[in-house]
């Protein structure tokens, strides 16, 4: 347990920090409002006054994405977070309990991963006449936490029975002590490792229902960039580029970072 | 003999019934959820046709039509009946002249399956000779650069690569067809690329993975004592065994796979199940979505109960479970 984090855990963990820098620091960073329209320079290409160029309305390229790195941070980690406190919970409570509990949950996430998991997003997405940030958070969450339930779930149906909680369990623990203080240590560590990839995902998810045209209503979220920028491909790549790239920083980081996690903590896959 | 026999045959048949009693009550659950998602939308369906213009005798006709004047469980019965008489819906207000929402899926299904299996065939034919190649040369440069190459494949997304490979060759190279060209041979080429992308860079990584966990075992250093040819044991003890895994994540990830046949049907502006779904939710025509959404999970529900009876086919072990 004292080796360090592979090199590409490092690279992971840099390119997430950059993305997480940009974001909190965007707003004094970006040298224009996101909306702001310069309507002698549309489509402009990178110069003093707009180092990115503008996109078709005129807007500062850098500034939207700076702005854009706002919102998908916010999505990115409010989605996670509550995904994971989500499924953690119920997992837990299945693998703990059994029987009819873990059942009916079962079922549950049973029917949550029998169709794509952005089909329901779409479908709640679509059900708002113009969607905002909550809503996205809301419908990504909704089917989000299956993917922490059944990693909680398996860990507790095999730790449950190691001697250790026997023991906590005969001295008189409670099944909250007992899940809290004694299986939920044990958890931590595959559940990390799932939500860094889930900061890839979710972004490549908004990326998508942005593109789609079904994400919050605003123009500078990296989605809805690429979109745009898709429009106006045969006048110029850059507007597909740049925000292309920005999600692909990302979801490269939290892929090369997962991927470190997950070695460090599981010593069977050093190889 | 023929007892065990027998007996295995029985214990196939109780694994294929469970698995298509859940598989049922999977899609049950699908048809419940979405019907319950297009009830909740708020403001008025007949709106959404009419646009709000419609005299109160045609907004009656069309309530009338859509059953909107009945419990939401008896609509959500007739959505059944739909279900059942083949129709999934039809297209109020008028609906004689129309075709039915089957008649529409039937008519882009095509599209969107050659799709899904053309991505499956760029990522299996890519993965596994990549997957092999790193797991043989473990630790090599190769490894390297197949690690790379699945990283940057899961990175990369879908949306954005279909533009790049756009612009690459269609755009500069002129050698590929252009978007909504979805009839010309080759047509296809880009598009599947884009979408298996994703799935190759997994199946690779997850190729090398078990078969580096295979080559560790026992039986194939048996099978290199006894002097056969690397080549047979890689091939014939190793990749055999490794493969298992392989096909369950297909299995897990076609679903994925239709989720970006959505995307790479708009970035190439072919008709499919994804271009059909997009326009019936930016036209608000409910029947459509909820037809779409049902045969997408349909097939992805078909799918997976077809993987896992191919593995409990090829692993004994398993139907017994």
């Amino acid at each position: 347990m004292n080796r360090g984090l592979s090199p590409g855990g490092y690279v992971g963990a840099g390119l997430l920090l950059v993305f997480i820098g940009a974001a909190l620091l965007g707003p004094w960073l970006a040298p224009y409002s996101p909306t702001a329209q310069d309507l002698d320079h549309i489509l402009a290409g990178p110069s003093a006054l707009h180092w990115l160029g503008t996109d078709e309305n005129g807007a500062d390229l850098l500034s939207e994405l700076l702005h854009g790195a706002r919102l998908a941070l916010l999505i990115s980690v409010s989605v996670v977070l509550s995904s994971a406190l989500i499924g953690v919970t119920i997992g837990m409570t299945a693998g703990y309990f059994r029987g009819w509990v873990d059942e009916v949950i079962m079922r549950v996430v049973d029917v949550l991963l029998a169709f794509p998991g952005i089909l329901l997003n779409i479908a709640v997405v679509a059900t708002v006449a113009r969607p905002g940030v909550g809503v996205l958070i809301f419908a990504l969450v909704l089917n989000g936490w299956v993917g922490y339930a059944r990693v909680a779930r398996g860990q507790v149906l095999s730790l449950r029975e190691l001697e250790y909680v026997h023991a906590a369990r005969c001295v008189g623990a409670g099944p909250w002590r007992v899940m809290t203080r004694h299986l939920l240590p044990n958890l931590l560590s595959p559940i990390l490792v799932q939500m860094t990839f889930g900061v890839g995902t979710v972004i490549l998810i908004e990326a998508s229902l942005s593109f789609l045209g079904l994400g919050p209503q605003l123009s500078y979220t990296w989605g809805a960039l690429l979109d745009q920028g898709t429009t106006f491909l045969w006048h110029t790549q850059r507007v597909v580029f740049v925000p292309g790239l920005a999600i692909m920083v990302v979801v490269l980081g939290s892929n090369l970072l997962g991927d470190a996690l997950r070695d460090h903590w599981d010593p069977r896959r050093v190889r | 003999m023929g007892d065990s026999l027998t007996l295995g045959l029985m214990s196939l048949g109780s694994f294929i019934l469970r698995r298509l009693g859940s598989s049922a009550v999977a899609v049950l659950g699908v048809c419940v959820l979405v019907f319950s998602f297009l009830h909740m939308i708020p403001g008025d369906p007949v709106d959404a046709i009419t646009g709000g213009e419609a005299t109160p005798e045609q907004r009656r006709k069309i309530a009338e039509c859509m059953h909107l004047n009945e419990s939401l469980p008896a609509q959500f019965g007739m959505f059944l009946g739909s279900l059942a008489d083949g129709s999934l819906g039809r297209q109020c207000p008028d609906p004689s002249g129309k075709p039915t929402v089957m008649q529409r899926i039937v008519q882009v299904f095509p599209y969107t399956v050659e799709l899904a299996i053309g991505g499956l065939l760029v990522a299996l034919l890519l993965a596994i000779p990549l997957g092999v190649l790193a797991a043989v040369r473990r630790g090599t440069w190769i490894d390297a650069v197949a690690a790379v190459v699945s990283l940057a494949g899961l990175s990369m997304p879908v949306m954005w690569m279909g533009p790049v490979l756009l612009d690459i060759f269609y755009v500069d190279l002129q050698i590929a067809p252009g978007p909504s060209f979805a009839d010309e041979p080759f047509a296809l080429l880009l598009p599947s690329i884009v979408i298996g992308t994703h799935l190759m860079a997994m199946l690779s990584r997850m190729t090398r993975s078990s078969l580096v966990d295979v080559l560790h075992e026992d039986y194939v250093r048996t099978a290199r004592a006894k002097g056969l040819r690397p080549s047979v044991v890689v091939f014939k003890h190793g990749l055999r065994n490794a493969l298992l895994p392989v096909i369950t994540v297909v299995g897990i990830q076609f679903g994925a796979m239709l989720g970006g046949a959505i995307i790479t049907e708009k970035v190439f502006a072919r008709p499919g199940l994804g271009t059909l779904l997009i326009d019936g939710i930016s036209e608000r025509n409910y029947p459509i979505v909820q037809g779409t959404v049902l045969v997408i999970a349909v097939c992805y529900v078909t799918v997976n109960l077809l993987v896992d009876l191919s593995y409990g086919l090829a692993d004994p072990r398993i139907r017994r479970a």
